[in-house]
């Protein structure tokens, strides 16, 4: 909300240098959100007359200027050429400040000395006109020597544009604003002053109607009307403050709606009366499929449910006397009873409506109004006679006597016992009842001490303070905003329980940490992904959709990192950057079809069931440096294994994973649950991709099921003391069979004696025919109590190449 | 003679055994220099009437060569996939070991900010809990106190999914559900900190992105007052900014707590002297505290009598566009090596 501070004036005589003010109104939770400067820098303009015009030697694009400021001639040099002589421009003389903070000085150009600046009105920061100087001869009243500002009636303004939070309906005007300021510097307020003209002799019961068919919707509605109205502009003054406010002046009846709206919090709306059916106006709920056709000439459909979550299709809407709709309550009016240059009799409404109703109203037809907003939080009900006086009173126009009134009484206001204990228990902090009323009286709280609590009387004014018990919080909120939250002593407090971080915490940290060790950056990746991503890299199954998504890019929930690291490695690469290991630890989601999280509270009051897609935290990475594979990928997994002494897992081969290399790649599992992936980017997906370069290797773990697999215990082993002997083995095994069965033959054979395996050579080839390869392990035995003999471990190489022979490989 | 030429050229390709070979013949025969270009060249000649017969007819004889042709392609290049990914095949368990560069990797800064700052928290006494990305509407909305329709659900711009009725299933705007799963848990006490991916339908700028990290707090226990929050932020704010950074609170509003705060610092880019970062105030925003609403207790069963709380959210990412100057968020998802190697 933009407040012009010398609007805000009117109320309270506030004057304090702006950053307190600006600090005051913060700490009341009136959030300055910007402060605008209009008028400044332009008191030292003067009004000038051009007495010669000369042209500067040497020089085609500036003259020189004689001007007369009322002291006798100056020299000024100027660029412009839209003047002639005894024209009337603005001066800006040496010494002055424009707005935008440019000084003049005396400057010398072309060997001539220039004593100013003629301005164009964009300097000044008055137009956005700088094709040439301002020109004010036609200006009534101009004359040489007369400050700018008198001139054009500019007055020196500040406005602060403040944001009012949602449980300050009482902030949402001007008025508002300026009886916190008071409350809080002990400064007088005045409120806004009713002094309609004498009302005329017709009694508004008898030529205006009002009624209310639906009590839930609008509590309460106040009519009022006037003849012998006359659409004219506003007063100077009125239409400078609704600028200044942020509103375009229109003509003195929306002027001042408007402007009442500002000031008071309470929007109202004027209609012609003649053409009014009837006469008269009524609120009701809008029936299925009406229409209106509102002032910015759309035509709304109303009374029909959208597909917002609580939107029931209740509209609340005015109609006439011969129940035709005028408008959609509380959000706008409608044109066929609009006010206009011919308009000569009046009908103000003033109104409360339910603030649920309209807020779901103008969220469904996306007409968000100055008024709809202050609906939305609440106005004051016990106002709206007043705020119709007020608005007579700005218009100067005779209303009719007394109003016609429809709804229900103003209730009464609610009570709130607030126990002293309460506030301590709060906001740790002690205060007395002589306190607390010196605090919440200025904002229209009444306050009755009691020995150990205070009643609080709400102004109705304050729609968010509930009843209690939840209101005592609100009303010890109210206390704490206007004692000061920094006045609040500040205490640490201290408790017996750890804090901690916990296993799957720990895993994620020490996931990342071996990555990094890996030479591995961490990637932040999109969640949400494109179809088609899913799609090229075989992904088969359903994904969740969002509903809303901001573009169609990114409509899916992610079923897997891949698509995202490997688009992100590409595009390093792309930049030749030859180093590129990029790693992710993070959430993808199964369809709910697929793989559920049962929940049990879901949609209004929280009692629908949901099914909600499954989470699973996953760590991904892509190995994309020169001459990384499928290799590097393993290599990787196997320093996981170790960090996190997992002692069950198997590599095995599998050609059906999505988006990966059918013969470069496998599943890791441990105890038939699969842990992850490892292998090989597919080349037909890198391509897809952008990439035709180098191979790159993948690792992708489930971190849940990885937190669940076996683990060596944390039990120190004993190393042997003694010295060990190596044999190495070279053995021909067909490709059909894994080294891996062969490596766990031998170690079986080895059994405690084998303290190291290690394969140390692979070739196919040369003397080994077509479809088996060889494989050469080193073999280190070692025992723990004795050196061993050459015929043990001649035995432990016999055992070995027999459980060989069993898998099918043979000694070279 | 124009069903004899395709049948011809049908058998040609049809015979091809490698991708290459196919080009060759398709260039013979469906080529622009190919026996049916000829063909089509020599229509030139014949009258009008016969031109349209047989013109028609050597279109549609091309159009079946061509589909064939297509069709082959698919076919061999399929078989040459297959060919070449057989011929790479490769035993992961032929482990030997592998040569890498040396170069350490590098932690995403949200990353070691998130750490930083849970570690900070832990070192307070707080655990670190965590919850889901995905939220039904009583989770995220309601149970802290925004009903349906309620006006302060627009604070949020949120991202629905297509699940359950519409505008119950969606991605969390905020940390603050999993406070909600903490309370129904009912282990009371409560000190945790909740870090996590948020989500706001707000369109990406240098200031906010569409994905975010927030980390919220949550402290449930028996005379817990508005004097402990203050505490504890000043306490974490000289922890994590350094001693000479201040926390400072006024008032605001959220739904889900009364007394509402916003949550100020020291400005770290001046340290208080006034910038243009912090507008010359000295303070910068960091995120929303609070009393923990009754109604929210209420909806999650806790006495009142028994137990207050206070609750605190701000932005990781934030934190760290503020700790390492950052200009514009969006570097944060664009992964170039070239800005995450710094850190």
């Amino acid at each position: 909300m933009r407040v012009p501070l010398s609007w805000l004036r009117d109320y309270t005589p506030v004057d304090l240098p702006l950053d307190e003010l600006e600090d005051v109104l913060s700490d009341l939770g009136l959030v300055v959100d910007g402060i605008e400067k209009i008028g400044e820098g332009l008191e030292d303009v003067v009004i000038a007359r051009i007495d010669e015009i000369s042209a500067i030697e040497g020089a085609d694009r500036i003259r020189l200027t004689k001007v007369d400021a009322g002291h006798g001639a100056i020299e000024v040099v100027c660029g412009a050429k839209n003047f002639a002589l005894g024209d009337l421009v603005p001066l800006a003389p040496v010494g002055a400040t424009l707005p935008g903070g440019f000084e003049i000085a005396q400057r010398k150009m072309k060997g001539v000395t220039s004593n100013g600046m003629l301005c164009s009105g964009r300097e000044l920061g008055i137009d956005d006109n700088h094709d040439g100087l301002m020109i004010l001869t036609e200006n009534p009243g101009a004359l040489p020597g007369m400050k700018l500002v008198d001139l054009l009636g500019i007055s020196p303004d500040v406005v602060f544009d403040i944001s009012v939070e949602g449980n300050r309906p009482d902030g949402w005007s001007i008025a508002g604003v300026a009886r916190d300021l008071a409350a809080r510097l002990s400064l007088p307020y005045t409120p806004p002053k009713i002094d309609p003209p004498k009302p005329s002799n017709v009694k508004a019961e008898n030529v205006i109607g009002a009624a209310v068919h639906d009590r839930e919707l609008c509590p309460r509605l106040v009519c009022a009307g006037a003849e012998g109205v006359a659409v004219t502009q506003s007063p100077q003054w009125l239409q400078r403050r609704l600028t200044l406010a942020g509103m375009r002046p229109i003509n003195n009846i929306v002027d001042v709606s408007n402007y009442v709206m500002l000031e008071m919090g309470q929007p109202t709306h004027a209609y012609d009366l003649d053409r009014l059916g009837g006469g008269a106006i009524a609120v009701r709920r809008a029936q299925p499929g009406e229409t209106v056709v509102t002032l910015d000439g759309v035509t709304r459909t109303l009374g029909v449910a959208g597909k917002g979550l609580g939107d029931k299709g209740v509209d609340c809407v005015i109609v006439d006397g011969n129940d035709d709709v005028v408008g959609v309550a509380g959000v706008m009016g409608g044109t066929a009873s609009a006010v206009s240059a011919s308009t000569t009799r009046i009908l103000l409404e003033v109104a409360a409506f339910e603030p649920l109703t309209i807020s779901a109203t103008a969220k469904r037809l996306n007409l968000r109004s100055e008024a709809s907003a202050r609906f939305e939080r609440g106005v004051d009900i016990s106002q709206l006679e007043t705020v119709a006086q007020r608005f007579f009173t700005l218009l100067g126009v005779a209303p009719f006597t007394g109003v016609a009134v429809a709804g229900a009484p103003v209730p009464q206001p609610i009570k709130i016992s607030v126990p002293f204990r309460a506030i301590e228990r709060l906001l740790g902090v002690t205060l007395d009842g002589e306190t607390i009323a010196a605090l919440l009286s200025p904002i229209g709280f009444s306050v009755a001490t009691a020995s150990d609590h205070v009643v609080v009387t709400v102004p109705l004014a304050r729609v968010d303070i509930r009843p209690a018990p939840f209101g005592v919080a609100d009303v010890i909120e109210e206390i704490a905003r206007l004692y000061g939250y920094s006045s609040i002593e500040r205490r640490t407090p201290t408790w017996a329980e750890p804090g901690g971080l916990n296993a799957s915490q720990i895993l994620r940290r020490q996931l990342q940490d071996v990555a990094v060790g890996l030479g591995c950056d961490e990637a932040w990746t999109p969640t949400l992904v494109d179809d088609a991503w899913h799609q090229s890299i075989g992904l088969g199954g359903e994904a969740v959709r969002v509903a809303n998504p901001l573009v169609a890019e990114e409509a899916l929930l992610r079923r897997s990192l891949l698509p995202g690291l490997l688009q992100s490695a590409v595009k390093n690469l792309n930049r030749r950057r030859s180093t590129v290991r990029l790693f992710e630890v993070g959430t993808i989601f199964s369809h709910p079809s697929e793989m559920a999280r049962e929940v049990t509270r879901a949609g209004a009051s929280g009692e629908a069931v949901v099914k909600l897609p499954a989470e699973h935290e996953h760590l991904g990475i892509l190995f994309a440096n020169d001459g990384d594979d499928a290799r590097c990928a393993v290599a990787a997994w196997r320093v996981i294994e170790d960090a996190l002494r997992l002692d069950s897992a198997q590599i095995v081969a599998n050609d059906a994973l999505p988006g990966l290399h059918p013969t470069r790649s496998a599943t890791i599992v441990s105890a038939d649950v699969v842990l992850g992936v490892v292998g090989e980017i597919d080349p037909d997906v890198a391509r897809l991709a952008g990439w035709s370069g180098g191979r790159m290797g993948w690792l992708d773990l489930d971190i849940g099921a990885v937190s669940a697999a076996s683990r060596r215990n944390e039990n120190a082993r004993e190393v042997s003391r003694f010295p060990s002997s190596d044999i190495d083995l070279a053995f021909v095994l067909c490709d059909k069979v894994p080294a891996a069965a062969l490596a766990a033959a031998l170690g079986a054979a080895g059994g405690d004696l084998l303290e190291a395996l290690h394969l140390f050579d692979v070739h196919r080839g040369g003397s080994i025919s077509e479809g088996s390869r060889s494989l050469a392990y080193r073999l280190r035995f070692v025992a723990m109590d004795r050196t061993l003999t050459d015929e043990e471990v001649g035995q432990a190489r016999a055992r070995c190449i027999d459980a060989a022979a069993a898998v099918g490989a043979t000694l070279r | 003679m124009i069903t004899t030429k395709k049948n011809e050229a049908v058998a040609a390709l049809g015979a091809c055994q490698t991708l290459s070979e196919l080009e060759g013949v398709e260039a013979l025969w469906i080529g622009k220099k190919g026996e049916f270009a000829a063909l089509q060249r020599s229509l030139g000649a014949m009258s009008p009437d016969e031109r349209r017969v047989i013109g028609a007819a050597l279109q549609s004889a091309r159009g079946e060569v061509e589909s064939f042709a297509a069709s082959r392609r698919e076919e061999l290049s399929r078989i040459e996939r297959a060919k070449a990914l057989q011929a790479d095949r490769l035993d992961l368990t032929e482990e030997m070991g592998v040569a890498t560069p040396m170069r350490r990797g590098h932690l995403h800064l949200v990353s070691q900010t998130r750490r930083a700052l849970e570690d900070v928290f832990v070192g307070m006494g707080f655990v670190v809990a965590e919850g889901p990305e995905v939220e039904t509407d009583w989770y995220n909305f309601e149970a802290l106190n925004m009903p349906p329709a309620h006006p302060a659900r627009g604070m949020w711009d949120t991202f629905y999914l297509e699940l359950g009725d519409p505008e119950t299933v969606l991605l969390r705007t905020h940390t603050s559900p999993v406070q909600v799963h903490l309370m129904e848990a009912r282990e009371l006490p409560i000190h945790a900190v909740m870090p996590g991916r948020c989500f706001r339908r707000d369109t990406p700028d240098a200031r906010h992105l569409a994905v975010f990290h927030q980390i919220e707090g949550l402290v449930i226990d028996r005379n817990i007052t508005f004097a402990d929050l203050a505490g504890t932020l000043e306490t974490f704010t000289n922890a994590y900014f350094g001693r000479d950074v201040h926390a400072r609170l006024r008032p605001s509003y959220f739904p889900f707590t009364e007394p509402s705060a916003e949550m100020e610092i020291t400005c770290t880019i001046c340290r208080g002297e006034g910038c243009r970062t912090c507008s010359h105030t000295g303070w910068i925003e960091l995120g929303g505290c609070g009393m923990v609403d009754p109604a929210v207790f209420a909806s999650v069963g806790i006495d009142l009598d028994e137990w207050s709380g206070f609750a605190f959210g701000f932005g990781i990412d934030r934190c760290a566009q503020m700790r390492h100057t950052i200009a514009d968020m969006r570097a944060l998802v664009e992964n170039d090596v070239r800005f995450l190697e710094q850190f």
